[in-house]
């Protein structure tokens, strides 16, 4: 129970303590508690932010997928009515093409008509020319009669 | 109880007394009543011895188990720094961080000033004041008997609280003193402390009249200043004294019969459970006022109000 030596060697010991825990202890501790509550801070903040574009990104996914089913149906209906366009078209077209080919083949027809008409005529011109000389024995002057050939020829 | 041929005062007394190493002045007769031809350093074999040691004597087992506590609370806390991580703590790492949060915020909360050493000033203070009181809740005979046997020495002094001894409290108040007048001076320059001493509180702002005012004013924040270490230093020896004597007694107890053992036992229980309470209080209270006292010596309010 006396004062004794004892009051300065425990000022000491407690001064030496007090200056390892300031050196020593304290700093590391709290710079790593910081450092957790900075992280534990950015944490709770980069996840509020994820729930925030998670939101934004779902919106946007509903949104384009509204917008890719309306383009979707257009195309199919825009495909629908230019196919049945195309059908029409080669219809028309087919049946133009058609009627070309039939009025060709009567215009052909016709030329090949009038063309053997035409022979037939020379031929027959030709023999009833040679048929009246053989009647009248003589030579009909090609000249003189030619009139009356052409007229002959004519009539046939 | 050690034995049944000790008093109940003996065995008090025997509680009460420090493991002292001393000098014995020439011409001593010492307890064993062999007389001492010139002056010896030696272990003191009574309170009589150790009393005539005077102040030049060291307290073995107060500055020991100190020493050791202290040395306990920096070892664990400086691995615990040394394997902190920012990662998720584990066990003794969060049992830390949990201790050092605390101290941090009360420091905050009542040290608003610039000082990295207050606040592991006030963690020292409540982890290493908290260990000694704890040397309370061992039983009070075990650690003493276990000196005696492994020393040999039946009679050897060995008081286990280091809290209990008014040395060690004062010691540590007579540190947190140190540090109040060295920070005042640093903060307020050694002419601004002075002022603060002797302006204060009486202040008229006439010169001729302060002067006469000087004295009163010195008297009462010497007083005040005085009263901050010696408060400080005697609050907690006189709790953890008197629980540790109450330990005592119960113990005392226990050696009178059946009855008495299974009285005892039970007063034991409850005198520790509230005594656990009593312990950690006295650590908090004990390092609180130093940070307050710490907070003052920063302070500088007091003396611009006086200068308007």
């Amino acid at each position: 129970m006396n004062i004794t030596m004892t009051l300065i060697g425990q000022s000491i010991t407690f001064l030496a303590f007090v200056w390892f825990c300031w050196k020593f202890v304290w700093p590391p501790l709290l710079t790593v508690m910081r450092e957790r509550e900075q992280k534990i801070a950015d944490g709770l903040r980069d996840a509020e932010r994820a729930h925030k574009d998670l939101q934004l990104a779902q919106r946007k996914a509903t949104d384009e997928l509204i917008a890719a089913k309306t383009k979707a149906a257009e195309i199919i209906d825009g495909a629908n009515k230019r196919a049945s366009q195309i059908v029409d078209e080669a219809k028309q077209a087919a049946h133009d093409e058609g009627d070309r080919l039939k009025i060709a083949a009567k215009a052909e027809i016709q030329q090949e008509v009038n063309r053997a008409k035409e022979q037939l005529r020379k031929r027959v011109a030709a023999l009833s020319v040679a048929g009246a000389e053989k009647i009248l024995a003589v030579n009909i002057d090609a000249k003189a009669h030619n009139d009356l050939i052409h007229k002959l020829a004519a009539e046939l | 109880m050690a034995g049944e041929a000790q008093t109940v005062t003996g065995y008090i007394q025997h509680h009460l007394q420090n493991l002292v190493y001393g000098k014995l002045p020439a011409g001593y007769t010492r307890e064993d009543g062999t007389l001492l031809s010139d002056g010896t350093w030696t272990i003191a074999q009574s309170s009589q011895e150790a009393a005539d040691m005077g102040f030049w004597a060291l307290h073995l087992d107060t500055l020991g188990w100190s020493i050791g506590l202290g040395l306990v609370f920096c070892l664990l806390f400086a691995r615990a720094a040394r394997r902190a991580s920012s990662v998720v703590p584990t066990g003794f790492q969060s049992f830390v961080e949990l201790i050092v949060d605390f101290i941090d915020r009360i420091v905050k909360d009542t040290f608003p000033y610039r000082n990295t050493m207050v606040a592991p000033m006030a963690l020292t203070i409540f982890v290493w004041v908290f260990l000694m009181n704890f040397m309370d809740l061992i039983p009070v005979d075990w650690l003493p008997l276990a000196a005696a046997q492994i020393s040999g020495n039946e009679h050897a002094f060995f008081k286990v609280v280091p809290t209990t001894d008014p040395n060690a409290t004062l010691g540590m108040a007579l540190a947190v003193f140190i540090l109040m007048i060295f920070f005042s001076i640093k903060e307020k320059g050694l002419l601004g402390w002075i002022k603060e001493l002797t302006l204060h509180p009486f202040h008229s702002g006439k010169w001729y009249v302060d002067i006469f005012l000087i004295p009163f004013n010195f008297l009462l924040e010497a007083v005040s200043l005085i009263a901050k270490p010696v408060s400080l230093g005697l609050r907690l020896f006189g709790n953890l004294y008197a629980g540790e004597m109450i330990f005592i007694l119960i113990a005392i107890v226990f050696g009178t019969g059946v009855l008495g053992f299974i009285g005892a036992s039970l007063m034991h229980m409850g005198w520790a459970i509230f005594h656990i309470l009593v312990i950690t209080l006295q650590a908090f209270v004990f390092m609180v006022l130093s940070v307050v006292y710490m907070s003052m010596a920063h302070d500088r309010e007091e003396e611009h109000k006086h200068d308007q």
